[in-house]
């Protein structure tokens, strides 16, 4: 080919001419894979009941916005992964036994209300899912709040309803909990396995700190966010979660039960409804912490992770103009 | 001893230099004809000092500088003035230009040399660059005499080399340095003399070991000249980065190196300055890199300025079928062309031909996620996600009051972006939208 002809053909655009590998789909399903073993310990623990609300979800979700972008004639976004990661996340922070309206319900109000009327994703000021999930306990606090025991069995469909780890700190103490689990060891392990009630993909430590470790890894969360949080809560609960005074709580009960884990390296990390400036994200993570030990210990839910991720939210973008990252040459700047 | 040394943040792109790293720089041939643009550097543009019809020789003065920050240009042929009038340049602005016709002679003027070049004034040194037309070759292009003359309070006293060559494919510096390593030394020391600075530095990114290596041993008799490997990130080559990388000085904001004490030069400029002083020679010619998948041999070749890049990628075998971009400068900020037409000047430092496989299209963007990773990565500590947010919805003061202008638009932002959003393209439209 000659250059003159070929000339006809270049493309110009603006610098820079090379592009990095990384796209927003990649990072969502990247997300969706690191939530899989905790899916797959929520099968192992509540049978398939964790399949059908899972699903169940992740389909209202992706066709909700599928919906609502093709009847709105836009370009429907199903393929970057977002839907599905929403209602993939709602799905395992949903009871095992909730009826059918509640995930379709819930998936609704999350992908429709709370993104895609703020504009869709990047837009959302809430975390979506969490929000879907607000609605829920609010709406149908009754349903929302009957906790199956795991069965370590697929067969079971009708499994005996129990309180979580959580609910019994609150309500009967912390020697009532040692006691219906065995011993203190026991507890942990129970804990850190997942063996234990409360929402599908909440309870199972070891497979949530799996899948973070994959996105750690990947460089798709740093530590800033959940290292504060978990941090925070720990403290939190060592200086006031115990009966004898300050500083005789038991750390590692919070830091294993509820939705912690989860919260923490898959929720409260999500780039749109967290700040982006490092140092401000160490900020928001403590706020977490802080606000979920407080519900914890204070407030009238035995769990506060889902509210404190949300109130959070609320002061992403304060924190995001309070805080600015170093620039360069600015302290000699500022001596002139 | 060698340090490693670098700046914060920055990104690691694939640095596609074997294509063209191995290859020794070789000759181009002798033009046809030579389009010249009269401003091929910052600042005022050169006048025109020939007529259509006129006979001009190789080196001869063919435009003359038209104020203190401006640059005289050369012919690098011998022949014929053919026309004088606007013609396309590499970064997209027509340019008053004259053409010159080879007559196949390439007769020269004679240069006067100084093989006691080292016992010259500082102020006869400026002004044999000075009539060199030498300006800075890693692509800004700023007239070199002028950066050699600080104002009266502004101490300086270090002179830097740049070997970094941090933009991906590019291979010219790097070849220069394998090839001429004494001479680069001596421009250094030439710019060190006319500076009245004792302390020079040369910068090199480690991916360029044989060249460290050359530079090291041409400097073994100067102990006041000590040779950087510094860590392969890009910009490491920006100005900034690199006096902050060896000085650990920060350039404070709006304010010039020359604020920190520091005079940076490319290493094609430090050669440059050598052959000026030494032997009279005007910058006539430089090296280009013409690389990428799209060209079919990737070469390192002395080309005269002047030279249409149609004529230098004819040199090296044309384009592949699947070429679908020509870059003059690297990949990170170099200028996308519309035509090949375009002449090569002081400051191109490249030819980059990318084939479709290469290319990334950035029609297709989305709103961004605010992951952050633009803001982990800039090198000026700003938060380009918020700039180019404000740019897309026309709140430019307020791109502005967030350091708009501290931006050198080195590009790292929109290459890490996963919602390939034109990060450049926004803060560039800002940044015409605003004052400074």
């Amino acid at each position: 080919m000659t250059t003159e002809a070929k000339a006809h053909e270049l493309i110009v655009s603006v610098s820079p001419h090379v592009r990095g590998q990384e796209t927003v789909a990649r990072i969502m399903w990247t997300v969706n894979l690191s939530l899989l073993p905790a899916f797959i310990m929520s099968l192992y623990y509540f049978g398939p009941l964790a399949a059908f609300v899972t699903g169940l979800c992740i389909l209202s979700a992706v066709l909700a916005e599928h919906i609502y972008q093709t009847s709105l004639k836009k370009k429907s976004t199903i393929g970057d992964g977002s839907a599905f990661l929403t209602g993939f996340l709602l799905g395992l922070n949903l009871p095992p036994s909730v009826p059918f309206y509640i995930p379709i319900i819930g998936s609704v109000i999350a992908i429709v209300i709370t993104k895609l009327l703020f504009g869709g994703l990047g837009y959302n000021v809430f975390n979506p899912a969490l929000i879907g999930r607000a609605f829920l306990l609010i709406s149908f606090p009754k349903l929302m709040t009957v906790w199956s025991e795991p069965t370590a069995q697929f067969i079971a469909m009708d499994a005996k309803t129990t309180a979580t780890p959580l609910g019994i700190l609150k309500e009967e103490g912390l020697s009532k909990l040692i006691e219906i689990f065995g011993d203190k060891t026991d507890l942990y392990m129970s804990l850190l396995m997942g063996n234990r009630a409360g929402s599908l993909g909440e309870t199972s430590v070891i497979a949530l700190l799996i899948g973070a470790a994959l996105l750690l890894y990947r460089g798709y969360i740093t530590w800033h966010i959940p290292f504060s949080f978990v941090a925070t809560v720990g403290v939190m609960a060592w200086a006031f979660g115990g009966q004898g005074g300050l500083f005789t709580g038991d750390p590692l009960i919070h830091l294993l039960s509820g939705g912690l884990i989860l919260g923490a390296f898959f929720m409260a990390t999500d780039y749109v409804t967290c700040p982006s400036i490092r140092k401000g994200q160490i900020i928001f993570g403590i706020g977490c912490g802080a606000i979920t030990m407080m519900i914890r210990l204070k407030g009238g839910f035995p769990e506060g992770v889902m509210f404190a991720i949300l109130l959070m939210n609320c002061f992403a973008p304060l924190i995001d103009r309070g805080v600015k990252s170093k620039k360069f040459g600015a302290v000699k700047e500022q001596k002139k | 001893m060698s340090k490693t040394a670098t700046f914060e943040r920055g990104i690691h792109p694939k640095y596609h230099k074997e294509l063209a790293a191995g290859k020794s720089v070789t000759q181009a041939h002798l033009p046809q004809r030579i389009v010249v643009p009269l401003s091929q550097h910052i600042g005022a543009p050169a006048k025109p000092e020939v007529n259509i019809g006129d006979e001009v020789k190789r080196g001869q003065v063919i435009g003359t500088t038209t104020g203190f920050v401006s640059s005289p240009v050369h012919s690098s042929i011998s022949g014929k003035v053919t026309a004088i009038s606007d013609f396309p340049t590499s970064v997209g602005r027509m340019v008053q230009s004259i053409v010159i016709e080879s007559d196949g002679k390439d007769e020269s003027v004679s240069f006067k040399e100084h093989p006691e070049y080292m016992n010259l004034s500082a102020d006869e040194i400026k002004a044999m660059i000075k009539d060199a037309g030498i300006v800075g070759m890693g692509g800004a292009a700023f007239p070199t005499n002028v950066k050699l003359s600080p104002p009266k309070e502004k101490t300086i006293d270090t002179v830097i080399i740049n070997g970094a060559e941090c933009e991906p494919y590019l291979t010219a510096d790097h070849r220069l340095m394998v090839e001429h390593p004494r001479e680069v030394v001596e421009g250094l020391k030439i710019i060190m003399k006319s500076l009245g600075v004792k302390e020079g530095h040369i910068g090199i990114e480690e991916n360029k070991p044989d060249a460290i290596e050359a530079m090291k041993s041409a400097v073994s008799g100067e102990p006041d000249i000590k040779i950087w490997s510094l860590e392969i990130k890009y910009p490491q080559g920006a100005e900034k980065m690199l006096i902050k990388a060896i000085k650990g000085r920060e350039v404070p904001s709006k304010g010039l190196p020359m604020d920190v004490g520091v005079v940076v030069q490319n290493v094609g400029t430090a050669l440059a300055v050598y052959e000026a002083v030494r032997f009279g020679k005007p910058l006539i010619e430089r090296v280009v890199t013409v690389t990428g998948n799209g060209i079919k041999e990737p070469k390192n070749m002395m080309v005269r300025i002047g030279t249409l890049m149609s004529d230098v990628i004819e040199q090296c075998g044309g384009l592949v079928d699947g070429a679908v971009k020509v870059i003059s400068g690297g990949p990170m900020m170099g200028f996308a062309q519309w035509t090949l037409d375009v002449p090569v000047v002081k400051g191109t430092s490249g030819i980059l031909v990318l084939a479709e496989d290469e290319y990334v299209s950035s029609d297709q963007y989305s709103a961004c996620i605010r992951c952050g990773s633009c803001i982990d990565v800039c090198p000026m500590g700003l938060n380009p996600s918020i700039l180019s947010i404000y740019s897309e919805k026309g709140f430019y003061e307020d791109a502005k009051a967030n350091n708009l202008f501290d931006c050198f638009e080195c590009g790292s932002c929109a290459y890490v972006c996963p919602a390939k959003r034109p990060m450049v393209q926004f803060i560039r439209l800002a940044k015409s939208q605003v004052k400074p």
